[in-house]
Formats: C-alpha cells, sequence, structure tokens
C-alpha cells in the first residue's frame, strides 16, 4: 500500500510539472506577452518599446530558464536594463539589495506578482479560495444527500415506476449545463418575469454575509448537474447490490423490505458512489468557473476568468497549480478509498 | 399590425384544457409515486385463459387512467398544431405562429416515425429503438433539431428574419411585438420571440444557432472518435510502454480543467502564432490512418484490390484533409491556393480543434477498456491462431463487437460537445460574438438578464432539448442493445 501511494505521488508530481509547463509555455508564446506589455506600458508602444520592455523584465529568455526561475530552481535574473535601471526577479522588479535571496520560485514559496490585481498572488488566492470554499460546502451538502436518496430510491426496485421517474430527472439534470440551468433559474426566480421572484440574482454580497436568498441559486445550480451523474452511479450500483445472492438468502428467510435496504444493501451499495463523488470534484471545477462568473461571486473561478482574459501570467500558473493539486488528490483519495471500503480489493 | 398575445384565440379553448390535463397528469405521477412506496410488491397472476395480468387495484387503476391522460395531452397538443395551421395568420399567437413555422419539420418528423415503425423489425437496433418510450421522445427531440437545421440551413426556410438583422425600434422587445410601420413591406410582421439587445430577432438567431451546433457537435465527436479509437486499440492490445506512455498523455489532459484549457487555447494571439493550425494538421490526419489501415488490414492479400479501395477512399480524403489544414495566412500554406476545395474561418477551426482535443482523452480510454477486455475472447484466440495480422484483429475483430458501448458513448459524447461549444460561447471564445450559436446567444442575453430575460431563455431552452434528447436516445439504446 505504502508503494503504490508513493508511486500514485511520482505520478502526481510528474503531471503538475507537465501541465505547469504547458500553461507556461502558452501564456509565455510572443503574441501573448507583446499583448502584456502593451497593457502594463502603454497601448501606443513600438514594436521596438515592446522588445526592450520584454527584455527588461526578463520575459525574453528562453522557456527553460524562465520556468525554471519560476519554480526556483534557477537563480532569478539580474537584468541591467536599457533603460539603466537594474532590476532583479527577487527584489520585485526593482535593484537587488544585499540580503536578496538568489533563488525565489514557487518552491521558495514566492508565488510571483499578479499584474492585474496589483498584489502578490500568495495574497489574492487565499481569500478567492475561501469564498469557493463556502460555495462548495454548501454544494456538497446539498447535492450528495440528494444524490444519494435519488439514486437508493431509484435503485432499490429496478424497472419500477418510482425508478422510471426519479432516473428521467436524473437524466434531465445531467443535460443541463450549469449556463443553462443557471440562465433558465435567475430568469425564473430573480426577475418579475413570472411573478415569483423570490431569490437575488447575483450572489455578490454573499461574500460577505451568506444568506438564503442571496446563495440558493448558486448552489442549486452546481448541485443540480452533479447530482443526476452522482445518483444515476448510486441507483446502478443500488441496482446490482439488489440482485445479490446475499440480499436473496436475506429475502428468503423472511428479513422485511426496509431492513433488507437498510442493513443488508445500503453499505454495500456506496461504495461505488464514494469514488465518482470524488471523481466529479474536478468536474465540479468547471461548474464554479461558470456559476461564479454568472452570478459575479469573487472566488476562485472568478479568478481564473479574470487572469485567463488578461493574460495574468503568474496567477494564471498559481491557479493551474491549485487546480491541477484538487484533481490529482482527489484522483489518489478515490483510489485509495476505494481500496478501504472494499476488501475484495488489495493492491499487491 | 397588433402585437401578438401567447395562445392567441386557443387561449379560451385548448390550451386552458391541456394545462387542466397536464396538471391533473402530474398530481397522478407523484400520487403513485407516493402509494408505490406503500404498495404490496408487483405480483403476477395468472389468469384462466392463460393470460398474465399484473397488480390490479387502486394503483392499477390510477396506472390505466393516467396513460389515458398521457394520450389525451398528446392528442391536445396534435390538436392545437393541425387546428393553428388551418389559422389565418395572427389569430393562432405566438406559439400557433411558431407552431406554423416549424412545419417543414412536423412533416419529416412524422414521415421517419411511420416509415421508422413501419418497418421496425427489419432496421437492426435502430429498429428496436422504437420499442422504447424513452428511446422514441429522445429520437424525436434530436431529430427535430436535426430536420430544422436542415431546413433552416439548406433551404432557409423557418427562420422569419436574417439574424443579423436589426430593425430599429425594436431593441429588448417582449415576444410577439410587431415590426413598426414604415419598414421594408417583405419583412415578417413580427419579432415571435422578441427582440435582443441589438434589435435582431432572437427566433431567427436561434433557429439559426442550430445550424452552427449541428455542424460542429456531431463532426467534432467524429474526429475525436477516430483519434480516440486509432490510438486506443492499440494500447488496450498491446498494453505495456506503448500503453503506459499514451495512457500518461491522455491522463494529462483530463487533469486540466476544460475551462482554462479553452481559455489558453481558443484566443486570437494562439491563432496568430499559428498552434491550432498544427493541432488540425495533428488531428486530421488521424481518419486517413484509421481508414487506410482498416482497408490494408483486410485486403492486404489480395493487391489489386487492396490498391483500388485504398485509392477509392485516400484520395478523396487526402484531398480534404490538405484543402482543411493549408489556409492562406497560416503558416502551413502547403497546398496550392487553385487546389483548396474550401477554407475554414481560423475562429471555427480553433474552436473545432480544441473540441476534438478535449474530447478525444476520454474516448482513448473507453476504447482502450474495451480493447482490453475483447482481447480475452475465443474469437480474438481464434483469429491469433490462424495467423491474423494484429490490425486485422484490432480493427475487423475487436472493434465490430465493441460497437454496442461506442454508439451508446457516441450519442452521449455529441451531448457533451453541444455543452462544450456552448461553454466557449458562454465565455465569449473562439465564434465571432455576433454568431448566433446558441452559447454565445446565452452569453448575449445574460449580461442583462436581471433586467430583460427573455432573449437568454430560448436558446438555453433550445440547447438544453437537444443535450436531452441525446441523453435521452442513448438511454433507450442502451437498454434496447442491453436486451439481446
Amino acid at each position: 500500500m505504502g508503494l503504490f501511494i508513493l508511486r500514485r505521488l511520482g505520478v502526481m508530481l510528474l503531471t503538475a510539472l507537465c501541465l505547469t509547463f504547458i500553461v507556461f509555455w502558452l501564456t509565455n508564446l510572443y503574441p501573448k506577452l507583446e499583448v502584456l506589455a502593451k497593457t502594463q506600458g502603454n497601448f501606443r508602444m513600438s514594436d521596438e518599446a515592446v522588445v526592450s520592455y520584454l527584455d527588461n523584465r526578463g520575459y525574453t529568455q528562453s522557456l527553460p530558464t524562465k520556468y525554471g526561475q519560476w519554480l526556483g530552481v534557477v537563480p532569478g535574473y539580474v537584468i541591467d536594463g536599457s533603460d539603466g535601471e537594474t532590476r532583479a526577479k527577487c527584489a520585485g522588479n526593482v535593484a537587488p539589495t544585499e540580503d536578496t535571496p538568489r533563488f525565489c520560485g514557487i518552491i521558495q514559496g514566492n508565488w510571483g506578482f499578479s499584474t492585474v490585481a496589483k498584489d502578490d498572488v500568495a495574497n489574492v488566492l487565499p481569500v478567492r479560495l475561501g469564498n469557493t470554499g463556502k460555495l462548495m460546502f454548501w454544494v456538497m451538502a446539498v447535492m450528495v444527500p440528494g444524490a444519494l436518496i435519488i439514486g437508493v430510491l431509484a435503485g432499490m426496485r429496478e424497472g419500477s415506476r418510482t425508478d422510471r421517474s426519479l432516473s428521467t430527472v436524473s437524466i434531465v439534470a445531467t443535460a443541463t449545463p450549469e449556463y443553462v440551468s443557471g440562465v433558465i433559474l435567475i430568469a425564473v426566480f430573480a426577475t418579475p418575469l413570472f411573478g415569483m421572484q423570490y431569490f437575488k440574482g447575483t450572489a455578490t454580497s454573499a461574500m460577505d454575509d451568506i444568506t438564503f436568498n442571496n446563495f440558493f441559486l448558486p448552489v442549486i445550480t452546481i448541485a443540480l448537474y452533479g447530482m443526476g451523474y452522482i445518483a444515476r452511479m448510486t441507483r446502478a450500483s443500488m441496482t446490482e447490490v439488489m440482485t445479490a445472492q446475499y440480499v436473496r438468502t436475506a429475502r428468503l428467510k423472511g428479513v422485511s423490505f426496509p431492513n433488507i435496504v437498510m442493513k443488508h444493501a445500503l453499505r454495500n451499495a456506496l461504495i461505488a458512489p464514494f469514488t465518482v463523488i470524488m471523481l466529479q470534484v474536478p468536474w465540479l471545477l468547471n461548474g464554479v468557473v461558470i456559476v461564479e462568473t454568472l452570478f459575479n461571486y469573487k472566488g476562485f473561478g472568478w479568478e481564473l476568468v479574470r487572469a485567463a482574459s488578461n493574460n495574468d501570467i503568474e496567477m494564471l500558473l498559481g491557479v493551474s497549480v491549485i487546480s491541477v493539486i484538487v484533481v490529482l488528490t482527489t484522483q489518489l483519495i478515490s483510489d485509495i478509498g476505494y481500496v478501504f471500503l472494499n476488501p475484495r480489493i488489495r493492491i499487491s | 399590425m397588433e402585437p401578438l398575445s401567447w395562445t392567441g384565440s386557443f387561449g379560451s379553448t385548448l390550451i386552458p384544457a391541456l394545462v387542466i390535463a397536464a396538471a391533473v397528469f402530474l398530481a397522478g405521477v407523484i400520487l403513485q409515486l407516493i402509494m408505490g412506496f406503500f404498495a404490496p410488491e408487483v405480483k403476477l397472476q395468472a389468469n384462466a385463459d392463460g393470460t398474465l395480468q399484473s397488480r390490479g387495484g387502486l394503483i392499477g387503476q390510477l396506472e390505466r387512467l393516467n396513460g389515458q391522460i398521457f394520450s389525451l395531452i398528446v392528442l391536445l397538443l396534435a390538436a392545437i398544431i393541425v387546428v393553428s395551421w388551418f389559422m389565418p395568420y395572427g389569430k393562432a399567437g405566438i406559439l400557433g405562429e411558431i407552431i406554423k413555422r416549424f412545419l417543414p419539420v412536423w412533416i419529416a418528423l412524422i414521415v421517419t416515425f411511420l416509415l421508422s415503425i413501419t418497418f421496425k423489425r427489419k432496421l437492426g437496433l435502430y429498429g428496436k429503438l422504437f420499442d422504447s418510450t424513452i428511446g422514441m421522445i429522445g429520437f424525436a427531440l434530436v431529430m427535430f433539431w436535426v430536420f430544422t437545421s436542415i431546413f433552416v440551413g439548406v433551404f432557409d426556410m423557418i427562420a422569419t428574419h436574417d439574424p443579423l438583422q436589426q430593425i430599429s425600434g425594436l431593441k429588448n422587445k417582449t415576444p410577439g411585438i410587431s415590426v413598426p410601420d414604415g419598414q421594408d413591406a417583405d419583412f415578417f410582421p413580427h419579432y415571435l420571440l422578441g427582440g435582443d439587445n441589438l434589435a435582431r430577432d432572437i427566433f431567427s438567431r436561434m433557429v439559426h444557432g442550430s445550424v452552427i451546433v449541428m455542424i460542429i457537435a456531431p463532426l467534432a465527436t467524429v474526429f475525436a472518435f477516430m483519434v480516440g479509437i486509432t490510438l486506443g486499440l492499440p494500447a488496450g492490445y498491446y498494453g505495456g510502454k506503448l500503453d503506459t506512455i499514451l495512457s500518461f498523455l491522455a491522463n494529462l489532459i483530463l487533469a486540466f480543467p476544460v475551462i482554462l484549457l479553452f481559455y489558453l487555447l481558443v484566443t486570437p494571439e494562439i491563432v496568430e502564432t499559428g498552434l491550432p493550425n498544427y493541432m488540425a494538421a495533428f488531428l486530421f490526419i488521424f481518419p486517413l490512418i484509421f481508414f487506410g489501415v482498416l482497408i490494408n488490414s483486410r485486403y492486404k492479400t489480395q493487391g489489386s484490390k487492396n490498391t483500388l479501395y485504398l485509392a477509392l477512399i485516400l484520395i478523396p480524403l487526402a484531398f480534404i484533409y490538405l484543402s482543411a489544414i493549408s489556409e492562406p495566412n497560416s503558416p502551413l500554406q502547403i497546398w496550392p491556393a487553385a487546389l483548396d476545395l474550401f477554407s475554414i474561418n481560423s475562429g471555427i477551426l480553433v474552436v473545432f480543434v480544441s473540441v476534438v482535443f478535449v474530447n478525444s482523452p476520454t474516448v482513448f480510454r473507453i476504447v482502450r477498456g474495451l480493447a482490453l477486455d475483447i482481447k480475452t475472447r475465443d474469437y480474438v484466440a481464434a483469429a491469433q491462431t490462424r495467423g491474423e495480422g494484429t490490425w486485422y484483429i484490432m480493427l475487423w475483430e475487436i472493434l465490430p463487437n465493441a460497437r454496442g458501448p461506442l454508439i451508446v458513448d457516441f450519442c452521449l459524447r455529441i451531448g457533451y460537445t453541444t455543452i462544450l461549444l456552448g461553454t466557449l460561447g458562454f465565455f465569449g471564445l473562439g465564434l465571432p460574438p455576433e454568431s448566433p450559436d446558441w452559447g454565445s446567444t446565452i452569453n448575449e442575453g445574460r449580461k442583462l438578464l436581471l433586467i430583460y430575460a427573455h432573449p437568454a431563455l430560448p436558446p438555453a431552452m433550445a440547447l438544453l432539448s437537444l443535450v436531452l434528447g441525446l441523453n435521452l436516445l442513448a438511454d433507450g439504446l442502451r437498454e434496447e442493445s442491453l436486451k439481446d
């Protein structure tokens, strides 16, 4: 088991390195840097001015060097600029002093500087992550119990009317992407169009103070999409368990139906949904980006959109590091959890 | 002209009847659901005449009653469609007029269903689809949009206005608004679903959007399947190093949050570097490889036939391939302009390429899993004993036997691709902002959603119904293919 986790961690590290390198490469293509220079400097810069601007700030070094500097395995640049100023990466683009460290990358805990937020990435991201964390907590609190109840009820008696109605509901939920359900929910419940203006159409005020009124729509929008999928998986696993031999034995012994479901079937049926819920987290990340944009809630997804549309390189890298860690950790947890929950599987 | 009301002269007769019937039906379904928990299990009872009867009593009666109400609802809907067609313009309200606009679609749908149900026993898996209600509903929804896109895109029929036509004074106006006097007399006299924030007709934009979705989504899915199959079969069949490397790459792409990838890839600056053209050159080569190997592995012992078939398939494909990847003003201008059959808009190309790129790893994983499973079967062992080539075994023994799950996944994946296209439109990436595709129109509409909600709803409902149809279709197909 220890070796298995160690190997998975190795693969994780390799994946994270590859992914951040791809993001680094795509954000450092020359046309993108040119746009960056023009938005940071001024829009009427000549081509030579752009080149010297980028030269002076170390953007035109070779790609592996820049990546190494960002990572913290190559010493940060110190450039005597063509405008007479000396800039060092580790001193925040001013002249270096005695106590300026040589290395300043992500390994040293330096996440870089966001050119859009005009602040350190390490200061901005925790706030955003906190906001998204609140959202995710409520999504999970609504989605997981709801999906499990629907799935167990549907899978209890396969082919019954309950099963067919609930399965149709979950298919409808999986077929509705967040930007569709969000728009429909806002139109119905947050505008006077249908006379049911119960909730607020934005979640901006929820950043300081969460109320049922301003947080219900964003939470339900994300939860609906994931709920359908988890419910279908739960149903599939429940129907499988209900045809198992130990359930048949229990029936033949004369155990009552509620007892069979609660005591014999449920525990075995919930193994598969656990891994599905874990693997659903990366998909929730997509939902979070859409919903935070739609409801103007300044969380992680909102920051991703802002950084990406302004080519805020170091913020984007920070965002992708975090999302890659989230994706890979949930995969690891789902693998390990599956082994722990299911005694029939042992990794040799 | 007067503005149209929603239901016109149906407002006092058929619509209330329909609403009451629907409400009773819904109440009945909920009642059944609740009763289902307490009622005894379904028991089959053998009658004296040799028939079987299931579950009598109150719940059985309720079930029968609900079935009848459902038929009544279908009848009422059909009546509305038929009656509205014979009403003069403007009498049938917005709903009636929209139904009239879709007349060619209704006719095509009825013909398709009549033909398919008549010959369903001769049509294999497709025919079996008409045994399941869910499958039929899904198929109807999908074909509705397929026919709509054909009639709009090819014959220019259903839309009432040009999707880019602006008529002053109709900005953000509510559904049923009439075109002001003094405009061109050729105009259709109303904006059926109102005007958007640039005073364009929402209804026309919605039906024109279906054309874009219907071209890109299935085609991108086909390409993703070509890539996934061509790489997934050898990965599953050979295993070993090849499998490790390919699986690592697939997981790498899958670990990327889709939206981050789209934001990085689908930008004007990336188009400028020519990266999408290189990716297209890489991804579009897979159909050529697939068909080349498919034919060669089968006919390689029959030299002349092999050459003939290869030439017949590969030369047109190569022509299309070279025309598709070679664009003027792109770094990959390798094909003389005189022979360039068509050129793809760079915005559409980058959208297409990134959607294929995101979808192929998942297809790869599915195909690989199926190949791992099927390669242990006896008929594969038999083929190996006969001394067949490995590609023959993969493409002519394993692939046909994996078709069931692949067809089901193909339907689901078209739906997922539609969702991805909508996501791109929602963030305003790739396609030009005036494009009528559903994602872009939802994006346009959401900006003023709290003030004017009506522009965003029609494209949202359209996208929802298409994806729902594809999901139901896949569910029906899965159910029917499991019955064998």
